[in-house]
């Protein structure tokens, strides 16, 4: 067993281990936190797989940015704690879970009984084409329309969040 | 070497959660924290794939997904801000002006 497979197992049984508990927690900042540490695992598969610069942005905008958003938001609006997923009976918990379970098994299945046409390892490439400077290239010549149309996205998002929460003036 | 497989039911596994999660919770926030940790285990399904193809076309649609994702929060939370100042809850069963 090599060091590879012991980080993946980590992370793995961390990730899923914390957006379980993210879904069940009754108080929404307990779920948030738990969210950023799922975001971290995620960063730490990310450097697995050689892909440095998503990992790096990962914890910055991810871990950082949105998620500092999200506690604001929670924090502002001072909620009461809710009923918590687990206590308490109701066909539509049963639908979700059941649904999911379903859904789950079925594509695990898919993915396990078809080997066939799936890639077996990790192109040598992939050593290259994570780095800053090759993703940095790549976005200013061959993303270039899309890499403009997201600050025209990020701007509608800014002036649309400013419209929607200020008081109304009337 | 780890094979595809498993970053492939992992991320299955995660957006499962995710989506039982928008399905079950009724608290607007845990309802949009659900669909952050969904788009984020999509993320590990395009960041795999390219890591295995080298390609790095699937880096750079993360990096947008990350985008879209920060001005989708951005926007859901001023809603969120703007429906408890008119309802005093985030409890999405009790809002239901749009329901006919």
């Amino acid at each position: 067993m090599n060091l590879e497979l012991i980080l993946f197992y980590l992370f793995g049984i961390v990730a899923v281990g914390s957006a379980l508990l993210m879904v069940t927690r009754r108080n929404p900042i307990v779920s948030a936190l738990y969210l950023i540490l799922n975001f971290i695992c995620l960063a730490g598969f990310y450097l697995i797989l050689h892909a440095q610069f998503i990992a790096v942005i990962q914890i910055i905008v991810y871990a950082g940015a949105i998620m500092v958003l999200f506690l604001f938001v929670i924090m502002l609006l001072n909620l009461r704690d809710e009923r918590s997923l687990l206590d308490g009976f109701s066909w539509k918990k049963m639908v979700a879970g059941g649904l999911s379970a379903a859904i789950l098994l079925e594509i695990v299945y898919i993915i396990l009984s078809s080997t066939g046409g799936l890639p077996v390892q990790q192109d040598p490439r992939s050593l290259e084409i994570g780095t800053v400077e090759f993703i940095g290239s790549q976005l200013f010549t061959r993303f270039l329309l899309p890499f403009e149309v997201t600050s025209l996205l990020l701007t509608a998002a800014i002036v649309g969040a400013i419209v929607l929460a200020k008081k109304k003036l009337d | 070497m780890i094979p595809l497989q498993y970053y492939l039911v992992l991320s299955a596994t995660m957006f499962l959660i995710g989506a039982a999660g928008v399905v079950a919770r009724r608290n607007a926030i845990i309802v949009f924290l659900s669909i952050e940790l969904m788009l984020n285990s999509v993320n590990l399904t395009l960041v795999a794939f390219s890591s295995f193809l080298g390609d790095v076309t699937g880096q750079m649609l993360a990096f947008f997904v990350m985008t879209v994702a920060a001005a989708e929060a951005a926007i859901g939370l001023a809603i969120v801000i703007a429906l408890f100042r008119r309802k005093q809850t985030v409890n999405l069963d009790e809002i239901n002006i749009l329901k006919w």
